[in-house]
């Protein structure tokens, strides 16, 4: 017996992603974002999109491309205060923004890749971050309700990978990676490093590939991926 | 930074005790780890993933797949350890994290805090203050007493949205250190050269004064 092999060129691996698609992107700041995936996704031009990602990126980084393509038309995020063009686009009504505090959106997502309908929380209830949201009583506590987050499609940024999809991360490039690995319909993974299978300990494992739809491998780390001299 | 800023950090920094895992807000309060000393027992949090938070790198030193979630370059400590996004927050949510050093735009003297948003002006989201606010322990803000405009920013009531309720203990500014009580703001410290009444005009509401003598920093 053998585990599948799911390795795919990146320009095909995009292709799957219609007009209209909810994308999860990884990454919090720089690392983990996949620049690489998400560059394609500019270059092929998918329209309509919404994106839940942790921040914003910067400007003339990651998702700041699609911003400015005009290819997103929703943006699930916890903060976008390091990217001037989608603070602008935000404020001139030509991107629709809705805010999540930040281990909610964690959750959101968490629950998705659970298999979950929500979850109850009484995080941000004293805040306008609840309003419209619908209120129970659990336990005795006000809580809000927070519906579980799946996509259609996440685009995942790892270190390292087998060709099964096992996906192991770096430091703090891991942060909203392995949750959003979990929570869509199709997964696509960019690794920095492709390994055979078995080059990877079980116990190295941190998302299992039987989440993982794509697997496609860097050949070349882009100077996106470097340090930000600010 | 002034003087009496820098006084202010080190003042904050002996919040820090033996043991506490403790999340610095971006800012002002990351500065305080400059006060403690090399081998001081605690654990510092950052949201993106980590605790056991090292010094902050040079870029020629840096790795880039290792930030704080100010975005600053650091390192790790014998001992770190790398987590995702869920499980960060369910350490600040569960109780877990002992204090939090928090920047404000304002505080109200029944512990209300505003750090997120001013609208029309400055709305770029909360990040993780919401739950940090809401959920440490205890929540410390270090801030200038008034804003760039002479402004008060120890308040009667907030006018900004809301970060979080109630939930203030202790603010350290520029000019003070003043606790948040049932009867509202208590000066328990003053900066040199700061008298009462000074502080009583920078301040947007009553501040009960000791009766005693009032230390300074």
């Amino acid at each position: 017996m053998k585990l599948p092999d799911k390795t795919l060129n990146i320009p095909d691996a995009i292709a799957a992603i219609p007009d209209g698609a909810t994308v999860l992107v990884g990454g919090f700041g720089v690392p983990g974002t996949p620049f690489t995936l998400l560059n394609e996704l500019a270059r092929q031009g998918q329209r309509d999109l919404v994106l839940v990602k942790n921040d914003a990126n910067e400007a003339g980084m990651g998702i700041d491309h699609l911003i400015g393509n005009g290819q997103v038309r929703k943006l699930i995020v916890t903060h976008l205060g390091l990217n001037a063009n989608a603070i602008a686009a935000m404020n001139s009504g030509a991107l629709e923004v809705e805010f999540c505090a930040q281990g909610i959106l964690a959750e959101r997502i968490r629950a998705g890749g659970a298999g979950l309908g929500a979850i109850l929380t009484d995080i941000g209830i004293d805040t306008e971050l609840a309003n419209g949201k619908q209120l129970v009583e659990m336990n005795g506590s006000a809580m809000l309700v927070e519906p579980a987050l799946r996509a259609d499609v996440a685009l995942i940024h790892a270190a390292i990978a087998d060709p099964f999809g096992n996906l192991g991360y770096a430091a703090t490039a891991r942060n909203f990676n392995p949750l959003m690995a979990m929570a869509a319909t199709r997964v696509i993974v960019e690794a920095e490093a492709l390994v055979p299978l078995g080059g990877l300990a079980p116990e190295a494992v941190e998302t299992t590939g039987a989440f993982v739809d794509h697997v496609v491998e860097l050949t070349e780390i882009s100077q996106e991926y470097g340090i930000v001299r600010r | 930074m002034s003087d009496a800023r820098s006084r202010m950090v080190a003042r904050a920094a002996q919040e820090i005790a033996p043991g506490m895992v403790v999340n610095l807000g971006i800012g002002l309060p990351t500065q305080v780890v400059n006060h403690l000393p090399a081998d001081f027992p605690v654990c510092l949090h950052s949201e993106n993933g980590l605790t056991g938070i090292g010094a902050m790198l040079p870029y020629d030193k840096a790795d880039r797949n290792l930030i704080d979630a100010g975005g600053a370059y650091v390192s790790t400590v014998p001992g770190s350890a790398f987590f995702d996004s869920a499980v960060s927050f369910a350490l600040v949510r569960s109780g877990r994290l002992d204090l939090t050093l928090l920047g404000a735009f304002e505080v109200a003297c029944n512990g209300d805090l505003a750090n997120w948003k001013i609208p029309g002006k400055f709305s770029p989201g909360a990040g993780g203050a919401i739950e940090l606010a809401q959920k440490a322990r205890r929540v410390v803000v270090m801030t200038t007493h008034c804003d760039r405009k002479g402004n008060p920013k120890l308040l009667d009531a907030c006018t900004l949205p809301l970060t979080a309720r109630g939930r203030v203990a202790r603010i350290y500014t520029d000019m003070a250190v003043v606790d948040v009580t049932p009867d509202g703001f208590a000066l328990r410290e003053l900066a040199i050269g700061i008298s009462v009444a000074d502080l009583r005009a920078a301040t947007g509401a009553p501040v009960t004064i000791p009766h005693s003598d009032i230390p300074t920093f």
